[in-house]
């Protein structure tokens, strides 16, 4: 008999319902029979059993869902290994993946062995299934059975039951901290394999970036070399160029939208340009690969200059025109946030509006500013579509605008887009460049977030 | 001398109103002439090139012994063959077998197996038949009719031949061959051939993949603000969690890819491609926008409401479930909608857990091998076919309408909502 994970589900759903009835009408029944109140009303003590029922089962449910599988795999692994112990630990994935695979029906084989295994292997799935169909449902009822029959009309379930939700809504707040968590843990040990394979000074002071690594043994290639240096250098190459076609018509824009426009333009404008901050990064990216970098050869060309098809420049001109509405609506929010008195103050002792914008205004807005260029820039160096479509593969070490570099989010997606295995030295070398990335984003922001909160201080 | 120091003052003024005004055209012009140039690269992919073919079956070949119909013998029956004899009809004086082969470069590649789909859907009765049918032009053929391959170009460059362009040029002559509304484009998912690939397998993808999102990030996100504004002691904890917010919303998308393929995949055993996965990942991503939108929701409703509430017995989550909340509908919807539309946008992380998969089913259920649609336009453009990028082009704007529909939504939302106290 099969248990599939829907019809658990809803059993296990519908049981907490009917112990959230019963749990209701039964406190009535009791508190009648001892000619008492109920402290709380019958719906919380409903609501206590619902929950008591139903959370603890569902968290057995997740957990026998996502853990099982893998730990009938991790029992099949070693059970080829005792069978066949001269195999190596790939060719054993190998022939589990295979007996997977017939066991799902998907590919069949003449095999003995492997059919033999399929077989056992469907099974310990069915009883895998089945078991937490069992238990899951056992819970359910046995913790349901026992909540509602302890339930006294003297007891508080109201109190009971907002304890229970406060430490529900805390675990889902506490969730932001496991995700920094996790993701700060899974780069850094998959970053440390990849180091144990290679040298980390190696990586972070190399100059050269070509992983090309024999994909078999046999295979003649040149050694992989990981040096990240101009990886980094072509990174912050593109981001300089969109910073500097960003930052001034994102600033100028900002202030003539804060200091100088009639609510009219302003209803009109910021709008638009929210639509330009909506537009996903595949469109700009598609824009800066098939509309902007012929543009630039074209222009490049009539100069005299040779550019190269996915030059720096293209893509680095995209990117800022990208990130315009994300400085502009940032700076405008901190422009008007700088008090009116200091702007009365200013225009009282004769000042011109752009007097006061220039000596007041700016300098009160500074570090708001500071900070928002700051996120600006880690949105940059974070921005991968446009680059992967624009940018190029080979890791030039140069500064020069017009020809092709390569950046960390490029080479990521190229290093693990390919069909490589996961312990191989090039897919784990696009964990060490995430690892730098997200360190590097990572003191951005927090550089960035407490230099606003300290403008928000300032003036508060 | 004080007029002077006036003027130059006042000049100082003009140009720095110039300054904001260039800025604020530049951005819109860039605007303008990102969507004015993909709509004008994809506005012609809505029309297809097809022929027409009259095609007589005989149905009674496709049943078996017991007068059933036999899917086996339809899938064996062979007609590439029976399009290309139709075909030849046409141009008789084509006797030489490259040239055979060259005329046939004219019809899709998969003109037999679309009509094979289409005898099916018919459902004929027992007996022979004749029909006219209208099949896919090769993409070649269509983008010369749609004038997009020049013909200036010496002719061994081109992707079409002199003869071919003869060819179709007779047909459209003949009225057989014409543009017609692209209907292939809304009904299928992804294939090789680019006539016969259509956006709806990238979308239900991407609906299935949303559909993951919200359920998963909006309770959790709501929650989490609720605690956070109402709940939460001032300390180290929830010092620290806002920390955290704050700083995943702003840490890049692809880093959540890399979590997605090291968690999710290689520790947690999901399969590969599957909207369930992309839709976590995108979830965790759009996690603190929800929970920052949220916040900000929670705390514009006055505190009167809550005080009134307290006062008149309510518990503390009373107060924040049954009065603070409903109020606060309207901007947390605001601020899902939002971030719905950033993750419809995301590609990068999608890219990490494999959603980037040539796929040519309809994806059905959660765990099916599906791709998105951002992914969608990234696979075309970055195919070689000039077809593609016009299908790509005309993704995009399917894409964008919608995100900013979705946009507007909110802003309408925001507005018609907003109270103020």
């Amino acid at each position: 008999m099969t248990l599939p994970l829907s019809f658990v589900f809803f059993v296990l759903l519908g049981l907490s319902v009917y112990f959230y009835y019963h749990a209701k009408s039964g406190i009535v029944r009791k508190a009648a029979l001892l000619s008492d109140r109920t402290k709380a009303l019958p719906s919380h003590y409903g609501q206590q059993s619902f929950l008591w029922a139903f959370i603890p089962s569902f968290l057995i449910l997740l957990v026998l869902t996502i853990g099982g599988p893998n730990y009938i795999d991790q029992i099949f692994y070693n059970k080829i290994q005792e069978l066949n112990p001269t195999f190596n630990e790939s060719f054993v994935s190998l022939i589990l993946a295979k007996v997977i695979n017939v066991s799902n029906g998907k590919i069949s084989t003449g095999e003995e062995n492997i059919i033999m295994l399929a077989k056992d292997y469907k099974i310990a799935f069915e009883q895998l299934h089945f078991y937490r169909g069992l238990v899951v449902i056992l819970c359910a009822a046995l913790l349901g059975m026992i909540i509602s029959y302890r339930q006294k009309p003297g007891s508080n379930a109201r109190e009971e039951v907002e304890k229970f939700i406060v430490n529900i809504f805390f675990a889902s707040a506490v969730i932001a901290i496991f995700t920094t968590v996790a993701i700060i843990l899974s780069l850094f040990f998959e970053a440390l394999r990849f180091f144990n394979l290679y040298n980390f000074f190696d990586f972070i002071f190399g100059l050269h970036w070509a992983p090309n690594v024999a994909i078999r043994t046999d295979q003649v290639a040149a050694e992989g070399s990981f040096g990240m240096i101009p990886v980094l250098l072509g990174t912050l190459l593109i981001s300089f160029i969109a910073m500097c076609v960003a930052i001034p018509i994102g600033l100028f824009s900002a202030i003539y939208l804060a200091e100088f426009a009639t609510p009219k333009i302003r209803d009109f404008v910021k709008p638009t340009l929210e639509i330009l901050a909506g537009i996903p990064t595949v469109v700009y990216g598609y824009f800066a690969a098939l509309t902007a970098a012929p543009f630039f050869r074209e222009i490049g060309f009539s100069l005299g200059l040779d550019v190269s098809s996915e030059s720096a420049i293209a893509a680095g001109a995209v990117m800022g025109i990208m990130i315009i509405p994300f400085i502009s609506s940032l700076s405008d929010d901190v422009i008007r946030a700088v008090p009116q008195s200091l702007r009365d103050g200013s225009m009282g002792l004769g000042a011109t509006k752009a007097e006061t914008i220039y000596i007041v205004i700016l300098p009160a807005a500074i570090p708001g500013l500071i900070g928002a260029v700051l996120l600006a820039v880690s949105r940059a160096i974070g921005e991968t579509m446009i680059v992967v479509m624009a940018a190029g593969l080979s890791a030039n070490l140069t500064v020069n605008p017009l020809e092709s570099v390569t950046t960390v989010t490029v080479q990521i997606v190229s290093l693990l887009t390919g069909d490589t295995e996961f312990d191989d030295i090039k897919t784990l070398s696009a964990f060490g460049l995430g690892l730098a990335l997200f360190f590097f984003t990572l003191l951005l922001n927090i550089f960035a977030l407490s230099i606003s909160r300290r403008l928000a201080e300032r003036y508060d | 001398m004080i007029r002077k120091s006036i003027q130059s003052r006042r000049a100082r003024e003009t140009r720095l109103k110039i300054y904001g005004i260039t800025s604020i055209c530049f951005a819109l012009i860039m605007l303008a002439t990102l969507l004015i140039s993909i709509g004008l690269n994809g506005y012609s992919a809505l029309q297809q090139a097809y022929f027409k073919l009259d095609i007589s079956v005989n149905t009674e070949k496709f049943v078996d012994d017991s007068g059933a119909p036999d899917n086996n013998k339809m899938n064996l029956f062979n007609w590439d063959g029976l399009v290309q004899s139709a075909l030849r009809e046409f141009f008789p004086e084509v006797k030489d077998r490259d040239e055979k082969k060259e005329l046939f470069a004219i019809i899709s590649a998969n003109a037999g197996y679309d009509l094979k789909e289409i005898i099916k859907k018919k459902a004929l009765g027992s007996g022979s038949h004749t029909l006219s049918v209208w099949l896919h032009l090769s993409d070649d053929a269509d983008q010369y009719l749609k004038g997009r391959l020049s013909i200036d170009i010496p002719e061994e460059d081109r992707r079409i031949n002199n003869k071919q362009i003869a060819w179709v040029n007779s047909l459209v002559e003949r009225d057989i061959a014409k543009l017609k509304f692209n209907k292939t484009f809304f009904t299928s998912a992804d294939s090789r051939e680019p006539e016969s690939a259509g956006i709806l397998g990238s979308v239900i993808g991407s609906a299935l993949t949303l559909f993951v999102t919200i359920m998963f990030a909006l309770p959790l996100a709501v929650m989490a603000a609720i605690y956070l504004e109402y709940f939460a002691k001032p300390g180290k904890i929830t010092d620290f969690i806002e920390v955290n917010v704050n700083n995943l919303a702003a840490v890049p998308s692809i880093v959540f890819g890399l979590l997605g393929l090291s968690v999710f995949l290689s520790t947690f055993g999901l399969p590969r491609s599957a909207p369930l996965v992309g839709g976590l990942v995108l979830g965790l991503m759009t996690l603190p926008t929800i929970i920052i939108a949220s916040r900000a929701s929670i705390r514009s409703i006055p505190p009167s409401i809550r005080e009134a509430a307290l006062g008149l017995g309510a518990s503390k989550m009373q107060a924040a479930l049954h009065h603070v909340l409903p109020l606060a509908t309207p901007g947390i919807l605001t601020g899902t909608i939002i971030g719905m539309a950033q993750a419809l946008g995301e590609t990068a992380p999608l890219l990490m857990i494999g959603m980037v998969a040539f796929i040519i089913d309809i994806p059905t259920t959660f765990t099916s091998s599906a791709t998105a649609m951002p992914v969608q336009i990234y696979m075309w453009s970055d195919s070689a076919e000039r077809a593609f990028y016009e299908r790509s082009s005309l993704a995009i704007l399917f894409l964008v309408a919608f995100l900013i529909s979705m946009n507007l939504l909110a802003v309408v939302l925001r507005k018609k909502f907003e109270k103020k106290w």
